[in-house]
């Protein structure tokens, strides 16, 4: 090309930037730094500062990402199945899904938080919520597994979750459809909500070594949305503050008829005074419940699913000091509290203004009984006035969740005016305002609920991102945009796409996880019931109409991979033990007309994929997972013959003797 | 097209010197198993192998236990590959392999076989012949000196 030609080519290229440039919402350019690329660019084969783990949204999964890059490294299956890993397809991963309404293969994974010691994330786990059928996750973070889920009874929706305590002592589940308690009493009109639907609050115990759930108690409310929540941390460590919506008590078109009030409130809950009680003997066993609760045991790599019928109750209404209320203004979305847990910020969504409480105001007031004249459904009221420590004026439209830096501010996001705004905490005073494309919903700082926060990073999760990214069709991805936050004003850095709909995410230093990432499953420690020693014990067992497979995979061979003998009607269970023993070695498995998916078996591990043939003849199986130069040629065949045929069971490899 | 040549040399220039900075900076927080393969190939002893056994004394005479604990780890973790007779599987046969071989080399293959694989002679002729590399099975030193144990019991010390 010509020299001229090229210039003229490049001035119209650049014209028509400038003024497709000139559509978009202003600010788009001024936002992005002229080294964005170097601060977030990690050359090939080096490792970013930090893991982000971010929930999936109605994906059911959680997501794994380096920061500053914003590459995915992993999709975490929790509560939706996952074909790809064989989640809810194989025998093993199944009971993880069951629940008191039988296997769900769907959740909306809303909100994710580290297990926390001393008030700081401690790199064992990861916790979620799901949001439509209520549960509770458990994600191992040296395997970047789910290890646990348990279902929540008593709740119609948890959205008020998984946030933890300073010590992750408990994990919170609050209910975001207040409902009446389950059991037959249950069957009653939805117009009765004031006087029958009801809150719950769990406090889900997690064992400080096994991480195991047990749910210890729960407080029952009267009938209110719990949206949001954070547990106080330093002088707060100790209580509780759930942001409430819908103190209308309104059962139909909730966008208006939840909407009227001034002010809901924030509901601060002493649980350390609630454990006290609940030791003592206080709450009610109820036993009309059934909630699932399905743990992964590493060594038989199988998941147990059992069904519990009783859990502890105890009603606020009985007891005098658990429970005040704090007026906020207008439907209350996120409810956080400052590193040296001093601040409760609450984000009224449909308010113009950020409400800043002090905790030691509320203690005063609770102290001076500085109560409203009257009670809301039997709560004691605290003058707003009182607990206030101030507002932050005039910050932007929409006001939803606040996340904290290392050095005294906050930071909130705005879905209307679809903003970043970054205030003093101490001052109240707005410091800077970052726009957002578009519509920010929850926004992360390193650490950002942490007592002493990383900050660096922010990142905010966007709902909106028209006109971001190549069009694919009517449905676009959600993204997550990239702020540094080290300076005075926060810088774009960049804009990368998320799966699902990020609600809320976590993100911990590389340090803190690396170092102790599993790399396999030690074969000797496999304590699988249909386990393969060796390949010199694999076998082909028939059991009436159950065949089971006893298999192995190493590269490039499965054995047995010539069976004969199978017949209609049965039901084959491919046990497969993978014999590797090196990093990053999985082998697949998968079988012609399987109504399955793929099984992807770690090395060491023992995965099994249910086969039932549908029809006589030759079916092949193969690895999934390209492993080796000779991974095509790692297959093998089945047999499969009409009933009651005289085919006996037979299988080999190679040329090894056939055995009968 | 002189200066897009020019240009080009120097951008490979650029890149080959960054290059070298970032396997500087990456060593630092890379793994064990990298860090081996980055070291010199020349200083390769081909007697020896390359890994953490220096020399092996044996002995004479074979421990009878010792062999029997290495039949049973090689059973799971090698036997897939591996035949006890002179016969090809994917890999070769163990028949004579403990007469071929000096046992450090044997344990430094069989407990760091990727950087053998890649700079060993025979390793790399039987690569050609395989296809497959040998798998690093996670072996402790004690199950890689037991496997040894076992090699010299199937070609005969008694």
């Amino acid at each position: 090309m010509k020299l001229k030609q090229y210039l003229v080519l490049s001035l119209a290229v650049a014209t028509m930037a400038t003024s497709f440039q000139a559509c978009r919402p202003k600010g788009a350019s001024s936002a992005v730094t002229g080294d964005a690329a170097q601060r977030t660019y990690i050359p090939p084969g080096q490792y970013d500062e930090f893991y982000n783990f971010a929930s999936g949204g109605f994906s059911g999964q959680m997501s794994v990402y380096g920061l500053p890059s914003g590459r995915l490294f992993r999709v975490i299956p929790v509560f939706s199945v996952d074909p790809e890993k064989g989640w809810g397809f194989s025998e093993e991963t199944k009971p993880m899904l069951q629940t008191s309404h039988g296997f769900v293969p769907w959740d909306d994974l809303h909100h994710i938080e580290s297990s926390f010691t001393d008030g700081m994330p401690d790199g064992k786990w990861m916790f979620a919520n799901s949001n439509n059928t209520p549960r509770l996750a458990r994600i191992n973070l040296q395997t970047f597994r789910t290890d646990e889920i348990i279902e929540i009874p008593n709740t119609g929706g948890n959205h008020c979750s998984p946030f933890t305590t300073e010590n992750s002592e408990y994990v919170i589940a609050a209910t975001r459809f207040s409902v009446p308690p389950d059991g037959p009493d249950s069957d009653v009109p939805i117009d009765s909500y004031k006087e029958n639907f009801k809150g719950h609050i769990s406090f889900v115990s997690v064992d400080k070594e096994s991480g195991e759930f047990d749910i210890a108690f729960q407080l029952k409310t009267p009938g209110l949305n719990f949206d949001l929540s954070s547990a106080g941390k330093g002088i707060s460590n100790g209580w509780l503050f759930l942001s409430c919506y819908n103190s209308e008590q309104a059962h139909s078109l909730l966008e208006v008829n939840a909407s009227k009030n001034d002010k809901d409130f924030i509901l601060a809950i002493n649980w350390k005074k609630a454990e006290e009680y609940f030791k003592a003997g206080r709450g009610t066993k109820q036993t009309n419940v059934r909630y699932a609760h399905n743990r992964w045991d590493e060594h038989t790599h199988s998941a147990k699913h059992e069904m519990k019928t009783e859990v502890t109750v105890l009603d606020i209404a009985d007891f005098e000091d658990l429970a005040y209320l704090l007026p906020c203004p207008k439907s209350p979305h996120g409810s956080d509290v400052s590193p040296t847990g001093e601040y409760i910020v609450a984000s009224g969504k449909l308010a113009a203004l950020i409400p800043v409480f002090s905790f030691e105001k509320l203690q005063n007031a609770i102290n001076n009984k500085d109560f409203e004249r009257e009670p809301y459904v039997g709560i004691p009221v605290v003058k707003y006035e009182s607990a206030l420590h101030g507002e932050v004026e005039k910050p932007g439209l929409g006001p939803l969740h606040t996340e904290f830096d290392d050095k005294g501010n906050a930071y909130t996001s705005f879905f209307v005016s679809s903003e970043i705004v970054k205030w003093d905490i101490k001052t109240l005073e707005v410091l800077d305002r970052q726009p957002t494309f578009y519509s920010v919903g929850h926004l992360m700082v390193a650490g950002g609920n942490a007592k002493n926060p990383y900050g660096k990073y922010l990142v905010a999760y966007n709902k909106i991102t028209k006109d971001r990214f190549l069009p694919t069709g009517p449905e676009l991805c959600h993204a997550a945009q990239l702020f540094d936050i080290s300076g005075d004003k926060m810088e774009l850095l960049l804009d990368f796409p998320t799966i699902g709909e990020p609600h809320y995410a976590q993100a911990l230093p590389a340090d803190l996880l690396m170092e102790k990432s599993l790399q396999i499953y030690d074969i000797n420690a496999n304590k699988h019931p249909y386990k393969t020693n060796g390949e010199a014990e694999a076998k082909v067992v028939r059991e009436g109409n159950i065949v089971r497979v006893y298999m192995t995979t190493i590269r490039s061979h499965i054995t047995p991979d010539v069976i004969e003998g199978i017949q209609m009607g049965d039901e084959v269970y491919f046990h497969v033990t993978n014999l590797e023993q090196d990093w990053d070695m999985p082998h697949g498995f998968a079988i012609k007309g399987a109504n399955n998916s793929e099984l992807l078996v770690m090395p060491g591990e023992t995965t099994t994929l249910k086969w039932v043939p549908d029809r006589v003849g030759i079916f092949p199986f193969y690895c999934t997972d390209f492993c080796s130069a000779l991974h095509q040629e790692m297959s093998g065949y089945v047999r499969v013959s009409p009933k009651g045929s005289s085919t006996p069971i037979k299988y080999y490899t190679g040329e090894s003797t056939p055995t009968t | 097209m002189k200066k897009i040549i020019t240009l080009g040399i120097i951008s490979i220039f650029l890149y080959a010197c960054s290059s070298n900075t970032n396997n500087d900076q990456q060593s630092k927080r890379s793994f064990p198993e990298e860090k081996a393969k980055t070291a010199k190939t020349s200083a390769y002893d081909p007697t020896r192998g390359e890994g953490k056994f220096e020399t092996i004394d044996v002995g004479d005479k074979l421990d009878v236990a010792m062999a029997k604990e290495g039949k049973t780890i090689a059973d799971v973790k090698c036997a897939s590959c591996h035949k006890y007779t002179e016969e090809r599987l994917v890999g070769p046969g163990w028949a004579g392999v403990s007469k071929k071989h000096k046992p450090e080399w044997l344990m430094n293959f069989i407990t760091n076989p990727d950087p053998m694989i890649d700079k060993d002679p025979e390793l790399q002729a039987q690569l050609e012949l395989c296809l497959v590399r040998m798998p690093n099975q996670n072996l402790s030193d004690d199950d890689a000196r037991a496997i040894l144990e076992f090699m010299r019991q199937n070609d005969g010390v008694k």
